[in-house]
């Protein structure tokens, strides 16, 4: 049981204030976790304060912040492993804020719907299952986990440098479909990454592998694209 | 003030299969949801979602038959047999359709969707994607939802009905980023809120699993069904309660005492730890209080070392990760400490097999609703069954009643007061006078209903616990909302939640204090037995406005495939 001091930032656009940071202190036990300290503060201390959360185990994206200047899951962060008595809560920097440590993710959605993320199929299904070997599904594993926090997106550069790139995330799922071997999008997705709004925007500066709190690499997935583009293009390749 | 024909509650895996079929029957269909579709609880299923493909090579013989059998002798044979075959047979096909619409499932060497063995299963036929098969089955879902461009309002909070001469027409919704309430008028709407863990201290439970669409039918008017069963999960993380998949032992994971004994074959020789959800969560909750937990403490071990770090990595890659983050230990290396949580809600708003409620216009499916497939005791891979099942059925006959109305409902007649209704109330509520902590009275209720409806119940302490919840209601009206902006107002939502999730505890408990027997997850320890005689039937619980407990009314269960025999495993 430790007293740790919460430096929240707080800000309503509406109110006309510029953002200003507050001070909690939660005593904190052994498994507490920031989104719990968030709650307790929210409870006991400010009714105020507004913050998103759902599955509260690292499943569904919704509590990816700023925490003592690191990309993370609140509901991941154990507050007494960061070995600290003062922790910082922020939202996501570099995008636009809804209220206190709520963000507004429309274009981040609006992108993610951009490149067609769902599996295309143009001839005949079978009655059961489309086969595919593990090997095939193997090559899945990395890009099925991404909970869609939007941490990368808020960590890379390139994004806050040009607002129509659409970002790690969201190529990383043009990625998902275009290496799963039941997808027949043929060219038809292509056009949707295959431009200076997708893949060449990307300068592998790599912010987004480290902000990931699923520990994935949309860097791996974009640099496979980018592969891909050429192999199409230049040697007639499907993928 | 947007006006669809179809509203759909919620966009987990019931209300976005729903609003699928809809959309496909030729409806103008819009889902409305408290979080991003993507994030609901849905999500968190982790082991897998039963089908009788007979992929795996023990269960070649495997049939939609031998499902429902499984389901109904699971169920305490209080699940209505019919439903369950409906629900068994459409297994199938909504399998390969999810695979179809690119669900990335786990594969055999010959590229067949994989199964594994999971409780009160006579065979192997749940399939799975690694132990992520809600996140993968959701993700598909919410794919298919963007690649038709159904309209989703996204960050609504719907927190009442509007229903019209007993027709239901539409909800009212808090916009909650940017503030206000507004009038969603239509011709059906279809609930699938999700279940209502939160109403118990101890859930697997997302936060926001509060029971909000159980509560607003409810209100209105319709009946909930069989809610006094509710099903305890073995295998919670001891601290945090979080999940360890039924994969886990699927997989062939065992259960350890503090003598390191495998004391599930004092319970359940054959099937071992892979015996039904209800019975291994009371075994391990009976080594405990007769002082077997380890070091004396309230829980067991789950141990997966002897299955190895690669078969870990393959086939339960997020049980590892939320073991090493939530609890401080790697499966891989040490047993985890694991203790039953509260994890399904078995009972829910009544509905036929094409979601239809009592109310004209009012459908649910998902986990707030209730067929009845589950019964007293819900099998593992069922729900996300249910989900897909239910909620294609209930798009469809939605849609089938709104294009087949042989004349056109009028316009709806509540314009602009029943949004202004909740505005009032709101205003009351942050005008109450008194020193309640409402925050308070919320972990109280749920401590209560952990402790006195929880994995053993009797009459006394059940009998307390509903006094309890009656007392907390009357101090709830002495708790004052404290925030009262328009935006993002977490504590006008978790408000509202609650005087939902009172409603519904009560509901659930007032239930269990009647029914004198024990059957499934509901076990008494002053009525031991199942008695058929008196209790092969359904309970339905009607809401009371006066603001005591249900009218409880009661309904046969639908037999007609199996007798109802002594269940043993
Ligand atoms: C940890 C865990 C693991 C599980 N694993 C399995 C498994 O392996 N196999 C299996 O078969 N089952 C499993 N289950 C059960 C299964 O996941 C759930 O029963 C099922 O996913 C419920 O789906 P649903 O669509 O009914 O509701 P949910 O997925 O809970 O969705 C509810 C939706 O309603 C919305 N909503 C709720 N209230 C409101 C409101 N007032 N206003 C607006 N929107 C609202 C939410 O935003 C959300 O979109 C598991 C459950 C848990 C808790
Ligand atoms: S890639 Fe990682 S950081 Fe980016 S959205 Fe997905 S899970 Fe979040
Ligand atoms: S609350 Fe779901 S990821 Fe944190």
């Amino acid at each position: 049981m430790a007293d740790i001091t919460f430096h929240v930032r707080r800000f309503d656009p509406a109110s006309g204030e510029p953002p200003h940071y507050e001070d909690f202190v939660v005593s904190v036990e052994g498994s507490m976790t920031v989104l719990e300290a968030l709650f307790a503060i929210q409870e006991q201390q400010d009714g105020s304060l507004a913050f998103r959360y759902c599955c509260r185990s690292s499943i569904c994206g919704s509590c990816a912040m700023y925490i003592n200047g690191r990309y993370r899951l609140a509901c991941q962060t154990n507050v007494l492993h960061m070995g600290v008595p003062r922790v910082t809560v922020e939202p996501l920097p570099h995008v636009p804020v809804v209220r206190d440590l709520v963000w507004d993710m429309d274009d981040f959605f609006e992108k993610y719907e951009s490149i067609k993320p769902w599996l295309i199929r143009n001839s005949k299904l079978p009655d059961t299952e489309v086969t595919q070997s593990p090997e095939e599904r193997h090559k899945l594993n990395m890009p099925i986990d991404c909970i869609l926090c939007a941490a990368c997106y808020s960590s890379c550069p390139s994004v806050w440098g040009e607002e129509h790139f659409l970002g790690p995330a969201a190529l990383l799922k043009a990625y998902r479909f275009e290496v799963d071997s039941r997808d027949e999008a043929g060219k038809e997705r292509l056009p949707t990454w295959d431009n200076e709004r997708g893949v060449y925007r990307c300068h592998t500066i790599t912010n987004c592998i480290e902000a990931c709190p699923k520990e994935l690499s949309p860097t791996e997935g974009i640099q496979w694209l980018k592969g891909s583009a050429v192999r199409r293009r230049l040697l007639g390749r499907k993928k | 003030m947007p006006d669809h024909q179809l509203i759909v509650v919620g966009g987990g895996l019931a209300g976005l299969r729903a609003a699928i079929e809809a959309q496909e029957e030729g409806v103008d269909v819009a889902i409305l949801s408290q979080v991003h579709p993507g994030r609901s609880h849905s999500g968190a299923a982790q082991g897998g979602v039963n089908a009788a493909l007979a992929n795996n090579p023990d269960g070649h013989d495997d049939s939609p038959e031998k499902h429902a059998f499984d389901t109904i002798k699971g169920s305490d044979y209080l699940a209505d047999q019919p439903a369950a075959l409906q629900m068994t047979t459409d297994a199938v096909p909504a399998i390969y359709q999810m695979e179809h619409w690119g669900c990335p499932f786990s594969r055999y060497d010959d590229g067949r969707i994989s199964q594994r063995p999971f409780g009160g299963a006579g065979y192997p036929r749940t399939c799975y994607g690694a132990d992520k098969t809600g996140h993968y089955l959701l993700h598909t879902l919410v794919e298919q939802t963007y690649r038709r461009q159904i309209r989703q309002y996204i960050e609504w909070f719907v927190c009442r009905l509007i229903v019209d001469d007993g027709i239901c027409r539409g909800v009212i919704a808090y916009n909650m980023t940017k503030g206000g309430f507004e009038e969603f008028r239509a011709e059906g709407v279809i609930m699938a809120t999700g279940g209502a863990g939160r109403t118990f201290a101890k859930t697997t439970n997302s936060m926001i699993s509060t029971g909000g669409g159980a509560a607003m039918a409810y209100h209105a008017g319709v009946p909930l069904k069989d809610m006094e069963f509710v099903q305890f999960h073995p295998t919670g993380l001891y601290t945090t309660h979080i999940l360890m998949t039924e994969g886990c032992r699927g997989e062939g994971g065992y259960l350890l005492n503090k003598d390191g004994e495998r004391f599930m074959a004092r319970y359940a020789p054959k099937a071992m730890e892979l015996a039904p959800r209800d019975i291994t969560a009371r075994s391990i909750q009976t080594e405990i209080i007769e002082g077997r937990g380890i070091d004396g403490k309230d829980y067991v071990y789950l141990d997966l070392r002897h299955l190895g770090a690669e078969k870990l990595a393959d086939r339960l890659p997020g049980t590892r990760d939320l073991a090493i983050h939530f609890e401080g230990v790697d499966p891989v290396y040490e047993p985890i400490p694991i203790a039953p949580a509260q994890h399904y809600s078995m009972g829910g708003i009544d509905t036929d097999v094409d979601g239809r409620t009592l109310m004209p216009g009012l459908y649910a499916a998902g986990e707030c609703g209730c067929v009845t497939v589950h019964g007293a005791n819900r099998l593992g891979g069922n729900s996300l069954l249910e989900t897909i099942v239910f909620g294609r059925r209930a798009g469809a006959a939605a849609a089938r009643d709104i294009l087949g109305r042989e004349r056109p409902l009028g316009p709806v007649k509540s314009g602009g007061e029943a949004g202004a209704a909740v505005e009032s109330t709101i205003a009351e509520l942050a005008a109450r006078e008194g020193s309640e902590d409402f925050y308070a009275i919320r972990e109280e209720m749920r401590e209560a209903m952990f402790a006195h409806f929880g994995l053993f119940r009797d009459e006394a302490t059940m009998k307390a616990g509903v006094d309890i919840l009656l007392d907390l209601k009357q101090r709830l009206k002495k708790a004052k909302l404290r925030y009262t902006g328009s935006v993002w107002n977490l504590d006008m939502i978790r408000t509202m939640e609650f005087e939902g999730m009172v409603d519904v505890a009560l509901a659930t408990a007032s239930g269990a204090l009647v029914r004198t027997e024990s059957r499934g997850s509901h076990a008494r320890t002053d009525y031991t037995a199942r008695d058929d005689e008196r209790w092969l039937r359904h309970t339905l619980a009607y809401y009371q406005p006066d603001g005591g407990p249900p009218r409880l009314e009661y309904e046969p269960v639908e037999l007609g495939l199996y007798e109802p025999q002594e269940r043993k495993y």
